[in-house]
């Protein structure tokens, strides 16, 4: 996934890009090393003999995963172009919003109105995406507090659309989506990792990846290499957008219920975790798709984790907290010692990096 | 975040001196200010006409009273942003400070100590997010976030149900109301010692804002953070010192929320911190920081908390739109800053 920007330089970016994500698998093994020790059956995958439909709790975990990411590829090709996507929690939201209250309208449960409830929500996660796309690209506003707005926006445009009520609505075919299996394995992780599979292959065989990251690194630059930001930066939220609508279906689909105030409440900060677990900077820039990836299993296996260890899952954002602390401090200091690096070749004194590493050691 | 906008303003000629700048466009600079002024006076005008009963020393308490806390968390996170960052932490630190304090105080402690914890927890969260973002270089955005995620998490861990403050608890009495004015029926001018709270918080925020050197250094780095380093203002410090700052005044609003409602909960305070935010937007300070005032966030947040009586007076607005309402006038007022950089850009 990582591409070395130069031969001299490539075992150096190949080694920094690499390693958050080594650590993040780690995290992961580790996770799971526990959950063994408490209980030794834990990996067990047992297959049901009339159905065929695997079962266990790395299932579960790949089943959880699904809606994780989806938010978190969308929010991995956002912060690569130097912003950020708060709004994609309340876009699930809003999506199973409209597919709940469309089906739950519509009454018989036939596979075309699952298809048409599918369809709706994404188009109205589509429009949340064109909002906040424009308002960043075309009006040049900050992606921070556009997306805030639709956010806040967003999370009241789901209740006003159920009229504040969790809506609930019966059709096989929807909740198939969140229920079935393909193989044995669960159709959302299917269907998740068919969509990975997809951007991964838009942004990385073609030079939609490479104009996103010079976006990023630089706008100014990538500018006057003739690269149009507003038509990608749209494309971009619209992505983002689109994607939370998928995750808001697999989310609600499993319950057949919109809970408008819960549904996808604080999902982007899963997002954004996912996408700093798997090694991009929210500086923007160099993306990586499968460490965001791998950043989602992280959280949906922390997740299963803590409610294995009976611990209250409303604790559960102190554990991610620490996770953030530890990745956060593991990359800064990475990131310092390329900066050190850098100033050294283009400076011959560097004066600042040296007072910035004794506080660091002092404090 | 911040820097695709505002860096090309904060070139050398304005970023050396911005407060004579400002002293120079004083239209340009306060018109975010100016416009929030208006709409809150506008409202109050539309809601008297519309509603009646807006204008009475009643309502106008309560106003105060009701967002005494809001108002103490907009003053620290105008601290914030001024310097360019945000602080995300705030209402889950409202939670594990309120929490502990009411469970000290019901387990026998004395008030006043657990006002003083109370505090200190909200400055121990801000010491600790100034420290990741000044000393380990990560984006203010995701270690306020982390803080947030850890305090909300803590106070999860330490009760998950609603806990009540005894009635006769000393800390409650700061929400005793005293009538300034004894009006014809209910119509009194009341305060309470948590409005004297905030107003000593606002006043104290902009002496030290406007009058120090600590404020101007706050402006400076906003304006240009490497110029202010280059210029040897005490960048590290002050940067430190305003998550410290918007930390505590998180624990302070605490205490006065705690006061007044005496439940505190693990759940208390999801999505303040928007609500602060917004407050300090539409109070006219530039999310990319350098401009601004911390009155503006005072009036930002009574414009929120006059919107909240406008839509229950009305009672034909969903409560459910009021999310939409909020998101809408933010939006107006960062349009509105949009065109003053751009503007100002071009001057």
């Amino acid at each position: 996934m990582s591409q070395a920007s130069s031969p001299s330089r490539g075992s150096v970016v190949t080694t920094i890009v690499r390693q958050p994500y080594i650590w993040a698998v780690v995290a992961l093994v580790l996770l799971l090393v526990i959950n063994l020790i408490k209980d030794p059956g834990y990996l067990g995958i047992s297959v049901n003999s009339s159905t065929g439909n695997l079962s266990g709790n790395i299932i579960d975990i790949l089943r959880a995963s699904a809606p994780i990411m989806m938010i978190a590829i969308g929010m991995t090709l956002v912060i690569a172009t130097r912003g950020i996507d708060l709004s994609v929690g309340s876009v699930m939201a809003v999506s199973g919003a409209v597919s709940m209250e469309f089906m739950s309208n519509s009454g018989d449960g036939s596979v075309g109105v699952a298809v048409t409830a599918a369809a709706l929500a994404l188009g109205v996660s589509a429009l949340l995406g064109v909002i906040n796309g424009v308002l960043v690209s075309v009006v040049g506003l900050q992606p921070f507090i556009t997306t805030l707005v639709t956010m806040l926006a967003g999370r009241g445009l789901a209740k006003v659309i159920t009229a504040g009520q969790n809506t609930s609505a019966t059709n096989e075919p929807f909740r198939w989506i969140a229920n079935g299996t393909v193989f044995g394995f669960p159709v959302v992780f299917v269907i998740g990792a068919l969509i990975v599979a997809v951007v991964a292959v838009l942004v990385r065989r073609t030079a939609l990846g490479l104009m996103i990251e010079s976006i990023g690194i630089n706008p100014k630059a990538a500018r006057m290499a003739g690269i149009r930001p507003i038509g990608i930066l749209i494309a971009v939220y619209i992505v983002s957008a689109v994607l939370a609508g998928i995750a808001g279906i697999f989310s609600t689909a499993s319950v057949m219920t919109v809970e408008v105030a819960k549904t996808g409440l604080s999902s982007e900060m899963d997002a954004i975790l996912a996408v700093v677990i798997g090694g991009t900077s929210l500086a923007g820039g160099k993306f990586s798709l499968t460490g965001s990836v791998i950043g989602a299993l992280l959280i949906a296996t922390l997740d299963k984790t803590i409610v294995f260890l009976s611990i209250p899952s409303s604790a559960t954002p102190a554990f991610k907290a620490v996770v953030i602390v530890i990745i956060c401090l593991l990359q800064s200091q990475r990131v310092r010692a390329l900066f050190a690096r850098r100033k050294a070749i283009s400076t011959p004194t560097p004066p600042q990096s040296t007072p910035t590493r004794k506080e660091t050691v002092s404090a | 975040m911040s820097t695709l906008i505002e860096r090309p303003t904060a070139g050398p000629s304005n970023a050396a001196k911005p407060s004579l700048l400002s002293r120079l466009k004083p239209n340009l600079e306060t018109l975010p200010t100016l416009a929030a002024v208006v709409i809150f006076v506008g409202m109050i005008i539309y809601g008297e006409i519309a509603y009646g009963r807006i204008v009475q020393a009643n309502t106008i308490s309560n106003l105060l009273i009701n967002n005494a806390y809001l108002i103490i968390l907009a003053v620290g996170l105008t601290f914030v942003i001024l310097t360019g960052g945000v602080d995300l932490s705030v209402g889950a630190v409202i939670a594990i400070s309120s929490l502990v304090g009411v469970m000290l105080a019901n387990a026998g402690w004395n008030p006043a100590v657990v006002v003083v914890l109370m505090i200190a927890i909200g400055s121990a969260f801000g010491v600790a997010s100034g420290i990741l973002v000044q000393y380990f270089n990560v984006q203010p955005f995701i270690a306020t976030l982390a803080m947030m995620f850890l305090a909300r998490g803590l106070a999860s861990m330490l009760s998950t149900t609603p806990e009540r403050l005894a009635d006769d608890s000393a800390i409650r009495s700061l929400s005793t109301e005293w009538k300034v004015i004894d009006g014809p029926k209910t119509n009194d001018l009341i305060t309470t010692p948590n409005v004297l709270i905030a107003v000593l918080v606002v006043a104290v925020a902009f002496f030290v804002l406007h009058r120090t050197r600590l404020g101007r250094t706050v402006y400076a780095i906003g304006g240009s953070e490497s110029s202010a380093l280059l210029m040897g203002l005490p960048v590290v410090r002050t940067k430190l010192t305003v998550y410290v700052i918007s930390g505590t005044l998180a624990g302070l609003a605490a205490v006065v929320y705690t006061s007044k409602l005496g439940i505190a909960q693990n759940i208390t305070g999801v999505g303040w911190e928007l609500d602060a935010i917004a407050a300090v937007i539409i109070g006219g300070t530039l999310l990319t920081g350098g401009a601004g005032f911390v009155l503006g966030s005072v009036v930002g947040a009574l414009v929120l908390g006059l919107m909240n009586v406008l839509i229950t007076r009305d009672g034909s607005i969903p409560p459910e739109a009021t999310t939409i309402i909020t998101g809408g006038i933010l939006l107006v007022f960062v349009l509105l800053q949009r065109l003053v950089v751009s503007r100002r850009r071009k001057t």
